[in-house]
């Protein structure tokens, strides 16, 4: 599904922020991308998102040359991905409902029908009753879950999460973390990043690729 | 995931208070309200410099054409003449030329009192050979009836001369051209001050909003559907200030039609109203003006989109 060959990035004439980056992620496979604060996570992240270009390498994705794409390509490949950003990235002039149903109207869907989809959603992530809410007037985990949810509308191949629990209280962190799982056993291949070592502890079954020095190790999961 | 859940099995309430269809950018931010402030007030000037190129246009097209039909006899007198006998023989001569519309003898007194700008009142110019003139008003200005009028004039009064003003017309017809030109170039000037004054307020507006095409970008929105949005969404913008710009101009330049015809009659007055005619826009004036405002609009429009397809093209 992804596949690294020999990565490396560097900004400008600076020195390269990741090195030789030789992975693979496998389809309905579920991994923590963690390290230290300031280790290239989110640079990792932006390369599968292709919202980055290698300056060295090969980054294979979802069966295509990351370097063969055309800007109409990428489109179509990311309406394969799910993304969850760190910051959330929520429109606050749009309500829950509307930030969550984002990706399908983009793709031009009509509103009537995608609605019990999005409403569906709503209510598995918790926020049913928060539909008509702006981001400016929820909680740190609501918003936590609208960016999850608007992530998973398009029942995506390939999620990544950057920190997806990184402000939410503990109890909050397990059951997001499990609504990834369960994404996960319906066919997703779930990459999140974090460093949060007690809640990758919670789920030892998922593979851990550690981000070092520009290198990535990676440890496998826990068969359960 | 539960269940799927069909529109039928929602709450009819849940659906029904659901705020939906929201536009994906927002209206009424200080960015856009700056750029309807831009738009209207270059607008406004813009359908300014048009309408007062168009008045003087018409004004110019006005004095050359008077001009152009215009046509003076003039008997000199000489001794022995009955200079009155004369005026009666050439106005008569004229009157039955063809293409002559109106013809006006001035008579002794009136041809007398065109000289007390020069000379003063209270003198006595019996005894200055003051020429008698005759105004032939043509019906058209091409002068093509003008050879006819000489030929009979020429036989009816041999001594009485014909000016045509032709060499006066066209100085005057090179005047008009420059500033019918000068008013064009300051219009261009307008647009293109405009254009630079509304390509950097979108621009503003543009980044304001970069939060939004980079959420639509990454959520697997295409160029081509942020562009449209925005395009839409700025167009409005456009359309709300040309709108409020184009108005204005309008009211100023009824008020002004208004205005001018009470002082047309004061001082100074008339000369406005050589250079500008009565202040009043034609019917075609004003289609111009709401012209002016629909390229407004399509203009902000272009823009955004061009700002925006071109900050996309620097996404991956």
């Amino acid at each position: 599904m992804v596949r690294f060959e020999n990565v490396g990035l560097r900004y400008g004439m600076g020195p390269e922020v990741v090195r030789d980056l030789n992975f693979s992620i496998a389809p309905q496979s579920f991994q923590f991308l963690t390290g230290p604060s300031g280790a290239g996570k989110t640079t990792l992240l932006r390369l599968m998102l292709l919202s980055l270009r290698p300056t060295r390498g090969t980054i294979h994705i979802l069966g295509h040359d990351a370097r063969a794409l055309k800007k109409d390509d990428l489109t179509a490949l990311r309406r394969r991905i799910g993304v969850v950003f760190q910051d959330f990235r929520l429109l606050d002039h749009l309500t829950t409902y509307e930030n969550v149903a984002l990706p399908l109207r983009a793709m031009g869907r009509a509103e009537s029908g995608y609605r019990a989809e999005v409403i569906e959603l709503l209510r598995w992530v918790g926020l049913g009753d928060r539909m008509n809410a702006s981001p400016p007037v929820l909680s740190g985990g609501e918003k936590q879950r609208a960016a999850i949810a608007r992530a998973l509308i398009v029942r995506p191949e390939l999620l990544l999460a950057d920190e997806p629990t990184g402000n939410v209280d503990p109890g909050l962190a397990r059951r997001l973390l499990r609504l990834f799982v369960e994404l996960h056993r319906l066919g997703t291949a779930v990459v999140i990043a974090t460093h949060d070592l007690q809640l990758m502890d919670q789920f030892g079954f998922a593979r851990r690729l550690v981000v070092g020095d520009g290198e990535v190790t990676i440890f496998d999961g826990v068969s359960s | 995931m539960n269940e799927p859940v069909s529109d039928e099995t929602l709450a009819p309430a849940a659906q029904a208070v659901l705020k939906r269809d929201m536009p994906l950018i927002p209206s009424g931010s200080i960015a856009g309200n700056a750029l309807v402030v831009v738009i209207a007030i270059m607008t406004f000037l813009a359908c300014l410099t048009a309408g007062g190129a168009l008045l003087v246009a018409r004004a110019s097209e006005n004095w050359r054409s008077e001009v152009l039909r215009d046509i003076t006899i003039q008997l000199m007198p000489r001794p022995g003449d009955d200079l009155d006998s004369l005026v009666a023989k050439a106005v008569s001569a004229a009157s039955q030329a063809p293409g002559v519309d109106r013809v006006h003898a001035y008579s002794a007194v009136e041809s007398e009192k065109l000289l007390e700008p020069w000379l003063g009142t209270g003198l006595d110019l019996s005894l200055l050979p003051i020429p008698r003139l005759i105004v032939v008003h043509m019906r058209d200005q091409t002068g093509g009836e003008l050879p006819g009028l000489r030929a009979l004039l020429s036989r009816a009064v041999p001594q009485a001369s014909l000016e045509d003003h032709r060499v006066w017309a066209t100085r005057i017809g090179t005047m008009a051209n420059a500033v019918v030109a000068l008013a064009a170039a300051l219009f261009v000037l307008m647009i293109v001050a405009m254009a630079t004054a509304i390509g950097f307020a979108t621009r503003g507006a543009v980044a304001a909003n970069r939060e939004i095409i980079e959420v639509l970008h990454f959520v697997g929105a295409s160029d081509a559907f942020i562009a449209r949005e925005f395009e839409t969404h700025f167009r409005r913008l456009g359309f709300r200030g040309a709108l409020i710009g184009g108005l204005s101009a309008i009211a100023f330049f009824f008020g002004a039609s208004t205005l001018s015809a009470w002082w047309s009659h004061s001082t100074g007055g008339e000369e406005i109203a050589a250079l500008f005619g009565a202040f009043a826009l034609a019917p075609t004036g004003y289609l111009g003006l709401v012209l002016v405002g629909a390229a407004v609009t399509m203009l902000t429009g272009y823009l955004s989109r061009t700002i925006v397809s071109r900050y996309l093209h620097g996404l991956l």
